[in-house]
């Protein structure tokens, strides 16, 4: 059956998205871990198919300040990476990585929002290699873009953008965090529809 | 989408380019607040259609809403905020300026409705709570990094 919405996904292809979210995950994880030279600790990823308004509960609740990164993917393969940091989290990973002391996102400048740009590249890099390397898909990544404000402010944007296709979005969801840290910070794959039965196809999954 | 009278307060959450639209009977102090995401309901490709999405469809429901619970529409009146640019530098067609196109679309719509926009909070680049008082029609708006204030 063709992948028209992401409810027609059925239990098999959903646990073939799950892999590729652990994969991915881990992937990004552990290039994180390598950069901050600091064991990084991931969940293993659950998929969910949610209107909206769930999906911001989900993850933290509408008003919780973030930091969000948003990178698209593009090539054989679309849709966006995004990645979900809360203050604490934010800030361990700031502060490890250039030996600054911040504490709160209103101290924050311009390098350290260039550092978390990096970082997300890198990290969504490692998680895009995954992908490609199970399907032979190639994919391409954009600059990410960096919003810090309230989670379901930034959510507004994936979700616009998936409403023009379905009423629901697909998370491919991975929460991740430092060893001393205790904050739900979350790196999510949202796959455009089209790409869906191209990845299925690649791996031989029936459709 | 919701309506109220007083002393009911009505609340959008988090708006980033999604637009708040609250309409206001003084004269029977009944209010309005909807919720939208997206400007045009006919441009849809997808399989279902939610028409409480969309900035053409959603308002004419929320002005019948209104006036099934006894507002007249002449004396409604419209404050509108939200339809910020989150991200800066996107470069999708469908995600670039779409904040931009919701708010637009919500002022063609309310004036072809004939509804008067008094108060307007649209655009930039910051996520606003929204809480709209039927008591008295105002708007009081928060935002994260930015305090808050009342239209």
């Amino acid at each position: 059956m063709a992948i028209k919405d992401y409810d027609d996904l059925n239990e098999i292809q959903l646990d073939v998205l799950k892999e590729i979210g652990n994969i991915g995950a881990g992937n990004a994880a552990t290039s994180l871990a390598d950069m901050l030279m600091t064991p990084i600790d991931i969940s293993v990823p659950v998929v969910r198919i949610l209107d909206y308004e769930d999906a911001t509960e989900r993850l933290g609740g509408p008003e919780t300040m973030i930091v969000g990164l948003m990178i698209q993917l593009e090539g054989d393969f679309e849709g966006m990476i995004m990645f979900l940091l809360e203050k604490e989290f934010a800030c361990m990973t700031l502060n490890t990585l250039m030996g600054t002391e911040f504490t709160g996102f209103s101290e924050l400048d311009e390098v350290a929002l260039s550092a978390f740009k990096e970082l997300a590249n890198i990290m969504a890099a490692s998680y895009v290699n995954a992908i490609a390397s199970m399907t032979g898909m190639r994919i391409d990544l954009t600059v990410p873009d960096l919003c810090i404000d309230m989670l379901g402010a930034i959510l507004s944007v994936p979700a616009i953008h998936y409403a023009n296709i379905s009423d629901k979005i697909i998370l491919i969801e991975g929460e991740f965090n430092g060893q001393d840290t205790h904050t739900a910070n979350h790196v999510l794959l949202l796959p455009d529809v089209e790409s869906l039965e191209k990845t299925m196809t690649a791996l031989g999954i029936e459709l | 989408m919701n309506v109220g009278r007083a002393p009911d307060v009505l609340v959008t959450f988090a708006l980033g380019s999604c637009v708040g639209i609250c309409l206001y009977d003084a004269q029977h102090k009944i209010g309005g607040l909807s919720h939208i995401l997206l400007p045009d309901s006919t441009t849809q490709a997808g399989p279902t259609k939610n028409p409480y999405r969309f900035a053409d469809s959603a308002i004419p429901l929320l002005v019948r809403k209104l006036e099934l619970a006894g507002a007249r529409r002449a004396f409604l009146k419209a404050k509108i905020a939200g339809g910020a640019q989150m991200f800066s530098a996107v470069n999708n067609a469908s995600l670039s300026n779409v904040g931009d196109r919701n708010a637009r679309a919500v002022k063609d719509t309310l004036h072809k409705l004939g509804i008067p926009i008094i108060a307007d909070d649209t655009g930039k680049n910051f996520g606003r709570t929204l809480f709209f008082n039927t008591a008295d029609g105002s708007m009081l708006i928060k935002s994260a990094n930015q305090g808050e204030w009342t239209l």
